[in-house]
């Protein structure tokens, strides 16, 4: 009777809710302590203020740098989406020898350490000549955002109905009228998804980024930078605030957008069969 | 009959067959793959195989000698502060991911088996954290354990301590929480798909038969969520091997893991055979780790059974 319990019951939810908090723990620091007076961030908090906010804005380094991650953001993103939608396409659609090798290889990065990745790039890129600058850095990005961009398609192309698409083709449409006409509409929340969640993923990701970048610094690497100086802190946490909404409101959409496509596909596609 | 008129029919018939091939789903498949395909030749496999060429070489100042050595290598796995820092990343990865899958069970076991209409949403709440900047997640972690910090703030303010310890921060306890928590979604989520796959008549039939509860987790839940368990143990302890930023933000001197010494080779030390070559013995390591979980694990399920 007691294992029942134990097993079905109230401990449960109780170990949820605690393991939420400690998920949650060093996330919620960053607000409170962006909004206190105090330089170092301890308790009790000293007082309100907005003034670390109000200073963002002044730091040319900073505006430089949000420009530089913006830039590599949209770049990585768009490039892996491209490549992504490619072989998601090839993976759900066809089948051939040498398939699930090839997709092993291609989401290899995500269980590669990063730091390894990043440093082979960087050896090739310096044997090849190549100057270390924001390019590199996106060549890199894009290789750690495919294999997310991956997961994110194939869910949306996944039972995807081929008999839409056959449809269309009977009816005269080219290849790539049917592309442009029936796939594509069906997969492109799937794909907005796909570039928002690589955006985030860009707009994080520090190690490639600290290795392949020449002088031009994105934001993970100018927050790097400020760590070292204690009294910069809370202009980082409330930095570090703001980018904490901007990735929640990015996946959120991102979140919607998967889930649309998962639906469209499948519902959709049943009907149709 | 013309002779040309004899030579098309096999023209045609080439030329049919052409087309039939290049429309055959394996060639279309594999065209429409390769640049992507081309695209991780190129940016992964071939500087990895930079990586391994250069682990046998050495360096005179700037040229690099392309005799093959494996002075390297014995350098790595002989010199105390290489050795030692080897270890040190095999027993926080370990501690990890074995904290990070035993923490991650029940709250997969939870979502799946109880989170009813929720379960999406409680998926989302744990990602959430995820999104925020690692470096920052990290920095957080320094904030929480500091001499100034909030637990020792915290506990002082309840009248527990007298005064902070120093004991929280700057030590391979402090990378472990650290890297638990940062890891901690990246295991529920594949627990949780394969506790989603696990056959829930197969779970009352258990029960039907007379198990309780706790045998019938034992014996049917736990086994069959098994590949979930691989994949999750897998996923955390692959990285966390080669984490760098954790170990030089919150290690201190007694933290610091391999990553940073093959940081420390390619920059400041200049020394790129030396770090390739730790860096191909950390790939070595995670590849026989991640085997030797493997098989520890399918023991453990043909032993449920």
């Amino acid at each position: 009777m007691r294992t029942r319990r134990f097993l079905s019951g109230g401990w449960l939810s109780v170990y949820a809710f605690l393991y939420i908090v400690f998920l949650y723990l060093p996330v919620i620091f960053l607000p409170i302590f962006s909004i206190n007076t105090a330089p170092t961030p301890k308790f009790p908090l000293t007082g309100f203020t907005l003034q670390w906010y109000a200073d963002l804005p002044h730091t040319p380094a900073l505006l430089d740098a949000a420009w530089n991650s913006l830039k590599v953001g949209v770049c990585a993103s768009v490039l892996a989406t491209v490549l992504g939608i490619l072989a998601a396409r090839s993976i759900t659609r066809y089948r051939y020898p040498g398939r699930r090798t090839i997709n092993g290889l291609i989401m290899a990065p995500l269980v590669l350490p990063e730091v390894i990745v990043a440093i082979s790039m960087l050896l090739v890129m310096l044997q090849l000549g190549l100057s270390l600058s924001l390019f590199t850095v996106v060549l890199g990005h894009v290789l750690v955002c495919i294999p997310y961009s991956m997961t994110v398609l194939t869910s949306g192309f996944e039972g995807f109905d081929r008999s839409l698409e056959e449809a269309s083709a009977d009816l005269g449409e080219s290849a790539f009228g049917t592309f442009r006409r029936v796939t594509l509409p069906m997969v492109a929340p799937a794909i907005i998804s796909s570039l928002l969640v690589c955006f985030t993923i860009s707009l994080d990701e520090f190690i490639i980024a600290f290795f392949l970048t020449g002088t031009e610094a994105t934001l993970p690497i100018y927050i790097w930078g400020q760590l070292r100086f204690a009294s910069k802190l809370p202009g980082v946490l409330a930095l570090g605030t703001l980018l904490l909404v901007a990735s929640f409101l990015l996946m959120t959409v991102a979140e919607i957008l998967r889930r649309r496509a998962a639906r469209r596909t499948q519902n959709e596609g049943g009907l149709y069969a | 009959m013309t002779a040309a008129a004899e030579g098309s029919p096999p023209l045609r018939m080439t030329r049919a067959r052409r087309n039939a091939l290049l429309q055959s789903e394996p060639v279309q498949g594999f065209a429409l793959i390769s640049p992507t395909f081309l695209y991780a030749l190129i940016l992964l496999v071939l500087p990895i195989l930079v990586v391994i060429a250069h682990s046998f070489w050495t360096q005179h100042y700037l040229t690099i000698d392309r005799t093959f050595t494996l002075e390297n290598y014995r350098v790595a796995l002989t010199e105390p502060i290489y050795r030692d820092l080897l270890w040190r990343s095999l027993y926080i990865s370990l501690t990890v991911s074995l904290l990070t899958v035993i923490l991650a069970y029940p709250i997969a076991y939870f979502i799946s088996f109880h989170g009813g209409r929720h379960k999406s949403l409680w998926l989302f709440l744990i990602t959430i954290p995820f999104w925020t900047s690692y470096l920052l997640r990290v920095m957080s972690w320094k904030v929480i354990l500091g001499y100034n910090g909030v637990l020792n703030s915290g506990l002082m303010g309840l009248g527990i301590i007298d005064e902070p310890s120093t004991a929280l921060l700057y030590n391979s306890s402090a990378v472990i929480i650290t890297l638990t928590h940062a890891w901690a979604a990246f295991a529920i989520l594949p627990i949780f798909v394969s506790l989603e796959k696990v056959d829930r008549t197969l779970v009352e039939a258990a029960t039907d038969l007379g198990d309780g509860p706790l045998r019938s987790f034992l014996r049917v839940t736990l086994p069959l969520s098994a590949p979930g368990v691989i994949s999750a143990a897998l996923i955390v302890m692959i990285p966390t091997v080669g984490d760098y930023v954790t170990p030089k933000l919150v290690g201190g001197k007694d933290g610091v893991m391999i990553a940073n010494a093959i940081q420390a080779q390619f920059g400041k030390a200049a020394n790129w055979p030396l770090g390739a070559a730790l860096s191909v013995t950390t790939m070595l390591i995670v590849t026989l780790m991640a085997g030797a979980t493997v098989l520890i694990i399918r023991a453990l399920q043909r032993l449920a059974r």
